[in-house]
């Protein structure tokens, strides 16, 4: 009994003192900079940084030889506290989400052929170039879903789904895609043509109910020249776009989605003092009246971008719904202080 | 003389259902399809355009590079447009569209002449400016097969007669009724490439075909028939060779890296029409079989006649067709529409019913190891889709997934019905795609 006992805690004795001195003699030096970086990256090792692992990527922050622009799945919170910590420029960035080009769902769309081969998208394009009858749509076979590192991308009937709240912009199902329908795009970018068939209207209306089918009526609605065509596709120049939706509700075949809104109609009332702010603002030139007189909205022409709405300075404008209820009551007047603020920082 | 049996193989149910039934020509259709794309390598070039008037025979569109092969007009008539339209490969490519006036009206051709004295280059020129390609299915231009680089000489030369897909029957056909052809064909190969000796392999199962070629070849000694077990894919280009001469291709090797030339049956026959006749290659031999049609025959048809018309052509289907194959079954293409061409490399249009091609399931590999026996590449089937499933593309291209060709030993069978080919094909294309981006 008491050898057993002198004996274990002899062995446990040893141990320790062996232990404790291997930790001191061996001790890997980590520079505690490294240590803080590390806490604040994403820690999920996506690699879409180029890195094999948040830590590696973390040592090249400290050592100054990344930026931290590379990683596109931290938070910006994230960005800033590291920021401080390495004591480096940073400047928040308009954080982008993936976006799948395309709304056909199984109901939506026609077949080419039965489908009997492996379950996955890439490989479903080896054969006859993919069995749905459009060539450019969702095959819906879940390639992205399963690289998805973050559960963000879900095939639900047949089309791939972003969760906008879950997306990282990490890029993994844009480069996975065999028909390269993921996009990514910036959130503040509300409106999206959700088409990506090059094929002629005649033949896209054969095999989707809700694709481009090149009318061109977007382009025509548009009051600030934003959409393109090319390639029978309709493409929206993000850079111009003022986010008023007004060719998502001119498309026949709902294939333009308006994440924003809801967009409704301008209505000037009797606090009109006539300064004709509005209508040189108006991108639609839905906006007529004389200088100081009241100013008055062609509703067929308004695109309901609100503009006209944000420039008022008179509380004279409120925005009303098809049946000219107002849903939105007048934006009240700037108070004297701050409307000494120049007018450019606005736009 | 019987080389060495390959490794693996599996031996699928023969089915040559068509094969007494002789030859016969397919009317003329009213409109062909003739695509750009009849070959591997770059699209021939167009040099008529839509209105224009052809001639059967005529040159319409020429190779546009190296590896790229002349397309002739299959009729006489107006050539419609340059639009796309369905390819037997399962997309849209740029077809000409040629109304058929009926006439046949051909141009003249210009035979070689003398060809046992004609010079190499002038031969091969004359193969070159007939279009002609491998007809087996590969549709590889056939004067850059004979045009090896210096450093690899070519020392034999095999004539691959051995048809060792099911069903099909063209090649046996050819055999049968045009033998002399085909042994020309393969004599002016020889004299391209300076050789004295030849084999023609033909498996077992066609005795009929092996005693009239032994027969045909007894006055040129420099050539013999190989009488191969049957076995599939016995006609596979490098089991062919491994079967006449017991050399292995390495990895990633071509036929020329151990000295071997192979030509389709239905190839050598095109070779000797282009340089005894000066005629391009505008038609071929096909099989229209299956369970599903009324009658399997062989139709000698023009490139571009559509294959509704060749089904039609076998009395149509019997019961509602569940899958339409160009090629054989083992190793051809599904086709989604029957607006497709014959082209090239159409062998065969197999048709069958929903009881051949049943839609099964892929159940769980039970680690049997029947594909891996049956792999004539000495490949892990199982592995290789395990690792593409994963997309472990690095770890399937170190297990040698690029030497598969895709002959589907494996996937005929797998108890399970795994679709080995299919995940296999995908993490070629794939591992192809990462080595493309570097």
């Amino acid at each position: 009994m008491l050898t057993a006992i002198l004996t274990l805690t002899g062995v446990g004795l040893v141990a320790a003192i062996g232990l404790g001195i291997a930790s001191r003699v061996f001790a890997v030096q980590v520079d505690p900079l490294v240590e803080q970086v590390a806490e604040l990256v994403p820690g999920v090792n996506c690699g879409a940084c180029g890195n094999a692992s948040c830590n590696a990527y973390a040592e090249m922050l400290v050592a100054g030889t990344a930026g931290i622009d590379e990683c596109t799945v931290m938070s910006d919170e994230a960005r800033a506290k590291i920021a401080e910590i390495l004591n480096i420029e940073f400047t928040k960035t308009d954080k982008p989400t993936a976006v799948v080009l395309c709304q056909g769902t199984t109901a939506h769309i026609q077949l080419k052929y039965h489908y009997d081969g492996v379950p996955s998208c890439r490989a479903a394009q080896l054969v006859a170039e993919g069995y749905t009858g459009c060539d450019y749509g969702c095959l819906g076979l879940g390639d992205c879903e399963r690289v998805c590192p973050f559960d963000a991308i879900h095939v639900v009937d047949g089309l791939a789904v972003v969760d906008e709240e879950k997306c990282t912009a990490c890029g993994k199902c844009v480069d996975v895609c065999p028909r390269n329908i993921i996009e990514l795009h910036t959130t503040n970018q509300r409106v999206h043509v959700l088409c990506s068939s090059q094929d002629k209207g005649k033949i896209v209306r054969g095999v989707c109910d809700v694709g481009c089918i090149a009318c061109r009526k977007c382009v025509k609605v548009c009051p600030v020249e934003a959409i393109e065509f090319k390639d029978n596709l309709a493409r929206i120049i993000t850079e111009k776009c003022i986010q008023c939706g007004a060719c998502a509700r001119a498309c026949p075949t709902g294939s333009i989605l308006d994440q924003g809104g809801p967009h409704y109609i301008a209505k000037i009332n009797d606090n009109c003092t006539g300064c004709t702010l509005c209508a040189r603002k108006c991108p639609a030139g839905a906006i007529s009246g004389e200088k100081k007189l009241l100013h008055v909205v062609d509703e067929k022409k308004c695109v309901r971008c609100h503009v006209c709405y944000d420039v008022c300075n008179f509380e004279a404008i409120a925005l009303v719904d098809e049946q000219g209820q107002e849903m939105i009551a007048p934006k009240p007047k700037k108070k004297k202080k701050k409307a000494a603020a120049p007018q450019g920082a606005a736009s | 003389m019987i080389g060495r049996m390959f490794r693996g193989g599996v031996h699928p149910p023969e089915k040559k259902l068509s094969a007494d039934v002789p030859v016969k020509p397919l009317p003329v259709p009213e409109q062909v399809i003739v695509p750009l794309s009849m070959h591997i390598g770059a699209p021939a070039k167009p040099v008529v355009q839509g209105g224009d008037e052809v001639k059967l025979g005529q040159l319409i569109a020429e190779s546009s590079g190296f590896v790229s092969a002349n397309i002739h007009s299959p009729v006489s008539g107006v050539v419609r447009t340059i639009e796309p339209r369905d390819h037997p490969l399962g997309r849209k490519l740029p077809c000409f569209v040629i109304d058929n006036d009926g006439k046949d009206d051909a141009v003249e051709f210009t035979p070689l002449g003398d060809w046992p004295t004609a010079e190499p280059k002038a031969l091969i020129e004359a193969i070159h400016a007939a279009g002609i390609v491998g007809m087996g299915g590969a549709t590889f231009p056939t004067h850059v097969k004979l045009s090896p680089p210096p450093q690899f000489p070519i020392d034999t030369v095999i004539a691959n007669g051995v048809e060792c897909e099911p069903y099909l029957t063209s090649d046996h056909r050819l055999m049968l009724e045009h033998p002399d052809r085909v042994l020309e064909g393969l004599r002016i190969v020889m004299r391209v490439l300076g050789l004295d000796k030849g084999f023609i392999g033909i498996e077992q199962n066609k005795p009929d075909a092996i005693a009239l070629m032994r027969e045909k070849v007894a006055d040129h000694p420099g050539v013999e028939v190989l009488a191969l077990p049957v076995r599939y894919p016995q006609g596979a280009e490098k089991q062919l060779i491994y079967a006449a001469t017991k050399r292995e291709i390495p990895s990633g090797g071509l036929p020329m890296n151990v000295g071997c030339l192979v030509q389709n049956v239905g190839t050598l026959a095109a070779i000797r029409d282009a340089v005894v006749e000066g005629k391009p290659l505008v038609e071929r031999i096909v099989t229209v079989t299956g369970e599903a049609v009324a009658q399997p025959v062989n139709l000698l048809v023009r490139l571009g006649t559509p294959i509704r018309l060749l089904i039609e052509a076998a009395g149509g289907a019997t019961v509602p067709t569940a899958k339409v194959i160009s090629g054989g079954p083992m190793m051809g293409l599904a086709q989604y529409t029957d607006q497709t061409p014959v082209i090239k490399g159409s062998s065969g249009l197999l048709v069958l019913g929903p009881e051949q091609a049943p839609v099964i399931e892929a159940g769980p590999c039970i680690r049997c190891g029947a594909c891996v026996r049956g792999c004539p590449m000495g490949l892990q089937p199982t592995e290789l889709a395990r690792l593409v499933q994963n997309d472990d593309f690095a770890a399937a291209e170190a297990w040698g997934v690029l030497d598969c060709i895709e002959c589907g030993s494996c996937a005929f069978g797998c108890p399970a019905h795994i679709k080995l080919v299919h995940w296999i094909r995908f993490g070629k294309a794939e591992v192809m795609a990462r080595r493309k981006k570097g």
